[in-house]
């Protein structure tokens, strides 16, 4: 359907054809879109995927990583009093990244990547530092939306939440 | 057909087999030509094959033997449908069940597991045979594509195969292997929630496996395979096997395709069933414990077929490890065929005497420099270290590539200039290389990772205990 000079004027036949084409081209794209829709990943409540509550604010103790199995993550509890929720899928290749607390680190299994206290990577081939969940207090009480996952490159003050 | 007319009224069953083969299988040649060129079975044969194509140390029945593995998985896999449900966590159940409570079900679900197995080795084989025959060369470039093309089937066929039984070893394989997805340019993240269909390994990732391994890949590896059967008649039969020095046979002998290759199939492959049978009675299929998400095994390892990507991944950024090398490689093996054109060698194992003293040079160096250099960027190097201000996309991907890539082109130099080596050979020479590093990657990554991906000698593993 490219411009055609002017001294070949588009004929009908011609016409007719880029427009089949046009409109089968279409007909392919939204047949296409529906499959991959349709192909989208379904979430139920109450899963993975929702507000979870580990627990209150003084059942972690300051310095201290606790795993939340169920909701896929550790909460992390900084010297000063403030808490990060930490994905405890590793950022290289998925596997469930364990705590090590003689090492005190996190230290994948897979590809031995390694990451400190704050999720931060210590040693590659993780590409980034481990993601966080969006962590709120209220009243008391810990709630991680493991809903969103948030990426970072680095680890700053303003991600830890102070009670 | 005197006789016939003598004879009494045929029975029901008689007529119904002469309906099907209707004078026997005929005694001449002319009749059995016939017979091949009206049947629609038999269409996959030519009625008449060069006596030299059919040399057993040409082709080592490597074709023949991935269709008899691909009819094995068919039949094997259409009964292993009728025990399995591919629900969380009633699919680990029903394959406890398949191997202890039904009816010769572990040697069903063995030898599916051993010929898909195998399915793979044969496959790469028989690609390493049409290409150092140079059999791929035109008009054959058609056929060597969607040969290619069926590899890379076989190999997603058994990827998601292997998470089926729902075990420790297919969870962690399947997340490790999926992963390597999120690392595409731009819809990695969202490509990946699609093939899990969750943001997890989980009970959709395993009916999106299951829906996969039973219907869409088996039907489409179907349609190429009757194509590729096909094309091989239309091309002109297998290609002929050659000494460098000879030259073309004005007048080969020809024989009909009944008996004298129909037969040869039939006894390889009665021999290879019995070999299979046999193997799957012996050796079990691997399974380990249930599923657990929370704990990754130490170590966490690939199927074995991809351990030499794996062991790609624990050297460069995973963008590079993962994405730009497979990809480089996988577009290389599909346009071989566009470049390496002299049609001259084709049937002559390694092109020429001096293609093969060059094929064993470039295994030699492969054999020594691809340890080295994974011993050396293991203990030694420290790109990330080294760089620190760099983006390590960049420190720990494109630079060390480069660094490798580089004697790479000086030995590629080095060969045209003291060797005197022309296009075909030199292809054959990189391609040895690079097949050969592989090939010692994936034998490191299977036999010499041990807990936390450190390297041991396989008579040294430590085993972690949970």
């Amino acid at each position: 359907m490219t411009d055609t000079p002017a001294s070949t004027p588009l004929s009908r036949r011609d016409f007719l054809k880029a427009a089949w084409m046009f409109l089968g081209g279409i007909a392919a794209l939204e047949t296409a879109g529906i499959f991959i829709a349709y192909l989208q990943p379904r979430l139920a409540e109450g899963e993975f995927g929702s507000v979870i509550v580990p627990g209150k604010v003084d059942d972690f103790p300051p310095n201290s990583v606790t795993h939340i199995p169920n909701g896929r993550f550790y909460i992390v509890r900084t010297g000063d009093g403030g808490f990060l929720a930490v994905y405890h899928r590793c950022t290289h290749l998925g596997c469930t990244v364990p705590w090590d607390q003689t090492a005190q680190k996190f230290i994948c299994p897979c590809h031995n990547s390694q990451f400190d206290r704050q999720g931060v990577v210590e040693n590659s081939p993780a590409p980034r530092p481990l993601d966080l969940f969006a962590l709120t207090i209220e009243d008391g009480e810990l709630k991680v939306d493991t809903g969103t996952i948030i990426q970072r490159q680095t680890f700053e003050t303003a991600q830890v939440v102070y009670p | 057909m005197d006789e016939k007319n003598s004879l009494p009224e045929p029975s029901i069953f008689e007529r119904m087999r002469n309906r099907l083969t209707p004078e026997g299988i005929p005694s001449d040649d002319r009749g059995r030509m016939r017979m091949v060129m009206d049947s629609l079975i038999l269409h996959i044969h030519p009625a008449k094959v060069e006596v030299s194509s059919m040399k057993w140390t040409y082709t080592w029945g490597l074709g023949g033997l991935a269709a008899l593995l691909m009819i094995i998985l068919g039949l094997t896999g259409i009964v292993l449908l009728n025990n399995y449900t591919p629900a969380v966590p009633q699919a680990y159940l029903d394959i406890l069940e398949i191997n202890s409570n039904v009816w010769f079900g572990e040697l069903i679900r063995n030898l599916h597991h051993w010929s898909a197995n195998l399915l793979i080795v044969v496959s790469v084989l028989h690609l390493i045979r049409v290409f150092v025959t140079g059999a791929y060369r035109p008009p054959r470039e058609l056929n060597w594509l969607i040969g290619v093309a069926m590899l890379l089937l076989v190999l997603g066929a058994n990827f998601t195969g292997y998470l089926l039984p729902w075990d420790q070893l297919a969870y962690w394989a399947i997340t490790v292997g999926t992963s390597i997805l999120s690392y595409v340019p731009l819809i990695g993240q969202w490509l990946t929630r699609l093939v899990l269909g969750g943001p997890e390994v989980g009970a959709n990732t395993l009916l999106n496996f299951y829906s996969m391994h039973i219907s869409f890949i088996p039907l489409i590896i179907f349609g190429l395979m009757s194509y590729h059967f096909w094309r091989v008649r239309k091309d002109g039969g297998l290609t002929v096997p050659k000494s460098s020095k000879q030259t073309e046979d004005p007048k080969p002998e020809r024989v009909t395709t009944i008996p004298h290759l129909v037969h040869r199939e039939f006894i390889f492959a009665l021999a290879w069933t019995a070999a299979l049978l046999t193997f799957a009675m012996l050796v079990p299929a691997p399974l380990e414990g249930i599923a657990n998400p929370a704990m990754s095994p130490n170590p966490a390892k690939a199927p074995w077929y991809f351990m030499g990507l794996q062991e790609l991944l624990l050297h460069f950024h995973p963008l590079v490890g993962a994405i730009v090398i497979p990809s480089l490689v996988i577009i290389g093996i599909f346009t071989l065929p566009f470049f390496d054109l002299n049609p001259k060698s084709v049937g002559v194992y390694f092109r020429s005497r001096r293609g093969r003293s060059l094929t064993l040079l470039a295994v030699g160096i492969a054999l020594i420099a691809t340890p080295s250099w994974v011993l050396l960027d293991e203990y030694v190097l420290n790109w990330t270290l080294w760089l620190p201000t760099w983006n390590t996309l960049f420190s720990n991907g494109l630079i060390p590539l480069a660094v490798i890539l580089l004697p790479l082109l000086l030995l590629d130099s080095w060969i045209q200039n003291s060797f005197k080596a022309d296009t075909e050979e030199r292809v054959l020479f990189i391609a040895s290389f690079l097949f050969t590093a592989f090939i010692i990657l994936t034998v490191i990554g299977i036999f010499f990772r041990g807990p936390g991906m450190s390297l041991y000698f396989p008579w040294n593993m430590p085993i972690v205990t949970h």
